[in-house]
């Protein structure tokens, strides 16, 4: 696909990415009928969290699918995508400091320390915004080779994302359960072409 | 006395509510396709329960109770799912009447009672109690009921009775929650024998004068409300009096999370959040949580029951 057709797909992908927050405002605006439900503050985040999650396994998905499919341009959306995922994950946890905790850094600070999945969550949050922070292009030039180390911080992150929603449930793991499996399977596909990799040149060793 | 021209202590605030209900109704009729919006309920045909005799009581709490709506949707009862609105979803058709209760153990009089046995002997109550679940949210429920103490007393309990132990009925094709092992099924639960006689634990049959709907644990549920919600066993078909401790089924499936006592205490933090606030359920996007209260604001009446008990270890 050409450098100017990429361009323009991204128009309706970037539209398609903001309707989990045009539902959002519908909700809390409560037009049509609709809601936010019984428990507003609860469903707000719940509601960023989990899409914080899919977008977070979406971008994880362009390498592997860039890969399977051939289509080089696939990785041109990896970066929207990653911020999106940071976009939600930032509403995610200005709703839980904001609303619920209403800014009360006592509270905050005791959940961080004091509630594990709080804590993993957390410390995912925070890798995520380095990432966000240094993902310009400027910064990207600028940091050579150390960008692409930095970046692998989005693997540990999306393991402590989908670990604090394990450990958030009380009971049913379904549903985090299959956000662990379709990470393990993303996760999974690099680390097996990393192996073939490395079997196949094993004298290419580095310079 | 009957229930039918008597002013109910809710009435005299439920205005508000009345209007958000028709809100409610406008809003729950625009159907909606898209898997997308998590958080909105389609419409379920929903009928009214029958309304109940019932009389006043004094002890209620003067807080205004929560709305009709936020009562039915919001509950935990996994036996129907285990999202909040699930078991108004999936509830609807439950069929409660036949209900037989097996009474066993330590008792002269076990055997096996139809709700009617249970309940018409006794006067039901208009009941505003503060609800505090474990997850740090809390609701105030018009219930419909009467001590379980008094119909205890009707089995004559022996004195090996020491507890009194509660299951709910299993039958996952009635149940569909029942078909997945979210937890060990039937839903055990259980009370120290001074807790199951104590005059503030009832055995509930409605809500807002009204029979009790399927999904908050038709057609017979215990409400212990200085204990959080787990605690008030739903849909119950046995009671047996025991000399040991009966196991309960958050306690088997977390022990470290849930006690068997699991009175409200703002001290004792759950491993995974904080116990010393809860959210009020219908105040709002925008209203701060709340202190919670030491035995849910029961203290005055109950603290006595633990004098000398050790709370943090006896969570």
């Amino acid at each position: 696909m050409k450098a100017k057709h990429v361009r323009f797909l991204k128009v309706p992908v970037f539209g398609l990415s903001l309707v989990p927050l045009a539902i959002l405002v519908v909700e809390i605006l409560g037009l049509w009928g609709l809601s936010l439900g019984t428990n507003p503050v609860e469903a707000l985040i719940h509601f960023t969290g989990t899409w914080g999650l899919n977008f977070l396994l979406i971008t994880l998905a362009v390498t592997p699918l860039r890969r399977l499919t051939g289509q080089a341009w696939l990785v041109r959306f990896r970066r929207m995508f990653g911020l999106f995922a940071f976009f939600y994950l930032a509403l995610h946890f200005l709703s839980y400091a904001g609303i619920d905790q209403r800014f009360a850094l006592g509270f905050i600070l005791e959940d961080i320390a004091e509630r594990p999945y709080i804590t993993l969550g957390f410390a995912a949050f925070l890798m995520l915004s380095a990432l966000a922070l240094t993902s310009t292009r400027d910064m990207v030039r600028r940091l050579g080779p150390r960008w692409k180390k930095l970046h692998r911080l989005v693997y540990p992150a999306a393991i402590l994302g989908v670990w604090h929603y394990y450990w958030l449930v009380k009971a049913d793991l379904l549903e985090p359960l299959l956000y662990a499996a379709g990470l393990a399977l993303l996760l999974g596909m690099r680390a097996w072409w990393r192996w073939r990799q490395r079997r196949a040149a094993p004298s290419s060793s580095p310079a | 006395m009957t229930s039918k021209k008597r002013i109910r202590s809710w009435e005299i605030t439920s205005e508000s509510n009345y209007l958000n209900r028709r809100d409610f109704l406008r809003g729950s009729g625009i159907a909606l396709g898209g898997a997308l919006a998590a958080t909105a309920l389609p419409r379920v045909a929903e009928a009214r329960p029958p309304e109940l005799e019932t009389v006043a009581w004094p002890g209620s709490t003067d807080e205004a109770p929560n709305s009709w709506e936020d009562i039915t949707t919001y509950n935990n009862f996994y036996e129907f799912g285990t999202a909040k609105e699930d078991p108004y979803r999936n509830a609807q058709d439950f069929v409660t009447r036949p209900w037989t209760v097996r009474v066993s153990g330590e008792c002269d009089r076990p055997g096996d009672y139809d709700y009617e046995d249970i309940v018409n002997p006794h006067t039901l109550e208009d009941r505003v109690y503060r609800h505090r679940c474990v997850e740090a949210w809390s609701m105030v429920v018009p219930w419909v009921g009467f001590p379980l103490g008094d119909l205890l007393k009707r089995f004559e309990p022996n004195s090996n009775a020491k507890y009194v132990a509660f299951k709910t009925l299993y039958d996952p094709a009635r149940m569909p929650g029942q078909r997945r092992p979210v937890l060990r099924w039937p839903y055990r639960e259980g009370l120290t024998i001074e807790e199951a006689m104590h005059p503030l634990t009832i055995l509930s049959v409605g809500v807002y004068g009204r029979e009790m709907p399927n999904q908050k644990g038709a057609p017979i549920r215990l409400v212990v409300p200085w204990k959080y919600g787990f605690k008030g066993i739903k849909s119950i078909v046995e009671i047996e009096f025991t000399r040991r401790r009966p196991r309960t089924s958050w306690n088997l499936s977390a022990p470290r999370e849930y006690g068997f006592y699991s009175n409200v205490n703002p001290e004792v933090d759950h491993p995974r959040w904080s116990q010393a606030r809860e959210r009020r359920i219908g105040a709002g996007l925008f209203a701060p949580k709340q202190p919670t209260l030491m035995f849910n604001g029961y203290g005055e009446e109950v603290a006595h029951l633990y004098a000398g008990l050790d709370l943090r270890k006896n969570y």
